[in-house]
């Protein structure tokens, strides 16, 4: 079954999005989307690293995210410049520094395209254990860090006061994020993994009660949209990675619409 | 969770400040601050914006370290703290009961126990985006009092509550003070409500002592046991 491609796409979707649909709740709610963004536009530095020193590219991508996201964190605290500044400095600081580099390197063979966009079709048996083995961790942290994340997220105060080291399950978060990235960004690419974090999230709001169930729903409905995405790239031949994202733009919009119907008697949703 | 050492009732005194003092950026915030809280009573902070009534509070607490004086506090002290206002987005989906067990388990007698003595009881389980500015704080006192704090602190409650709101708040606050037999920090801006609930009061005097100049220290904190308030507002 693994021997076809098409499988392993889709095993792959899946795995990145069961993982990006909770990891992207706490980025919904803590509004880090341009976070999200520049660890992911430091992936090109990541990447050329890798190539810099021959290591794997996701140990690369997840190196230089990590050293962006503890920079970040160093800067926030020292620095007076506001933090959408220092990110917008971080990030495209990284994917210029990426692209000068990559100039450099003689013989260079890198497809920018995939790296941009994503090339899911491409997954081997090899990244396929990356992805389930890296989620797998992932969700286990994520789930230790949830109450301090959520206490932080209410009011970070009160995390304080509870003695639940709000800043350290921050920063524990950032580097969480780094491994999401830097497992997924070969298939979803630099341009398109955030939007992977945030829409299935925005989408399933509405409907959940609990911070618990939302970040379930998500998940869900990231496993809806890359199944559904995948298989219509297949059907009318579009780029793999940009069809999921419009797939789940789709299930977005749809279920905007809905909501216009039966917005009365529809509280608290 | 583990079993958690309790602090014995007999036990009177909750926290001691000792002329504290927590410098930023090399000016004052707040400076020879003496202050004690003990069981059963209430203690109104006041000063008015920037007079550092937050980071004095957070200096008791022991969220900040004093840079001069010492803050004394018994290690199985439970605090229960009311925040300002919640810092969530309304993305972030909670209801009234889960907000509740936020930071700890309990069961469901407990919760409803909690939400009885604020007077919650028969509001159900809304988003907790959807309440008004009084259900929430009362919402938040609730959640504070589940946990059988030894130490209430909490910071401006009145915020966005109207006038009867406050008179209720702050009867409230003193007859959980009553049942529980706790200790109450209440900051504030509030100087008349304070005066007339005839409780001590505590006042922070904006600093403007700057060390590079020299200039006189300004600050006076003037604390009153047993009386009430005393002192003006302008300090020096």
């Amino acid at each position: 079954m693994l021997d076809d491609f098409f499988t392993r796409a889709m095993l792959a979707g899946i795995g990145i999005a069961l993982v990006t649909g909770p990891t992207g709740c706490f980025i919904v709610w803590r509004r880090l989307a341009y976070f999200g963004e520049t660890i992911a536009h430091s992936a090109v530095l990541g990447v050329t690293l890798a190539i810099l020193i021959e290591i794997h590219p996701v140990v690369g991508v997840f190196i230089i995210a990590s050293l962006i996201v503890l920079v970040m964190f160093h800067l926030e605290r020292r620095d007076s410049l506001p933090s959408d500044t220092l990110l917008g400095l971080l990030s495209h600081g990284s994917l210029a520094l990426g692209l000068v580099i990559i100039s450099f390197i003689p013989n260079m063979r890198m497809d920018l395209r995939a790296l941009l966009f994503g090339d899911i079709l491409a997954v081997s048996r090899l990244d396929l254990a990356i992805i389930w083995g890296c989620g797998a961790i992932v969700l286990g942290i994520l789930a230790c860090l949830w109450r301090p994340l959520l206490v932080a997220t209410v009011s970070p105060d009160l995390a304080n006061v509870a003695k639940l080291r709000p800043e350290l399950a921050r920063l524990a978060f950032g580097i969480l994020l780094a491994v999401v990235i830097a497992a997924a960004i070969r298939f979803v690419g630099v341009l398109l993994i955030v939007s992977l974090l945030i829409i299935p999230a925005a989408t399933v709001r509405r409907f959940a009660s609990s911070p618990e169930r939302m970040a379930g729903f998500a998940a869900a409905m990231g496993v809806v949209s890359v199944a559904a995405g995948l298989m219509a790239s297949a059907r009318f031949d579009t780029p793999s990675g940009p069809t999921i994202v419009v797939a789940a733009l789709a299930f977005f919009a749809f279920t905007r619409a809905f909501r216009k119907k039966s917005i009365n008697g529809a509280r608290g949703l | 969770m583990a079993v958690k050492e309790q602090l014995p009732r007999q036990l009177k005194t909750l926290v001691v400040a000792r002329d504290i003092g927590i410098r930023r950026g090399g000016r004052w915030i707040i400076r020879h601050v003496n202050l004690t809280v003990r069981r059963n009573e209430i203690i109104y902070l006041i000063g008015a914006n920037g007079a550092g009534k937050t980071t004095c509070a957070k200096a008791l607490l022991g969220l900040t370290d004093p840079d001069e004086g010492t803050v004394e506090r018994p290690r199985s002290l439970e605090v229960g703290y009311v925040p300002q206002r919640l810092a969530m987005a309304p993305t972030l989906p909670l209801t009234l009961r889960r907000l509740m067990t936020l930071t700890g388990r309990f069961d469901q007698q407990e919760i409803d126990d909690a939400l009885v003595s604020v007077g919650l009881e028969n509001l159900g389980n809304p988003q907790v985006a959807t309440l008004s500015g009084g259900e929430l704080q009362r919402l938040l006192l609730a959640r504070a009092l589940i946990h059988r704090p030894d130490l209430l602190v909490l910071d401006e409650p009145v915020q966005g509550v109207d006038i009867a709101g406050t008179d209720a708040l702050h009867k409230l606050v003193a007859g959980i003070t009553r049942d529980l037999g706790c200790g109450v920090l209440l900051i504030s801006h509030d100087i008349q409500k304070a005066m007339e609930t005839g409780s001590d009061v505590v006042v922070l005097v904006p600093h403007e002592h700057d060390e590079k100049t020299g200039a006189g220290n300004l600050s006076r904190v003037t604390g009153r046991r047993s009386s009430g308030f005393s002192g003006g507002l302008t300090g020096a």
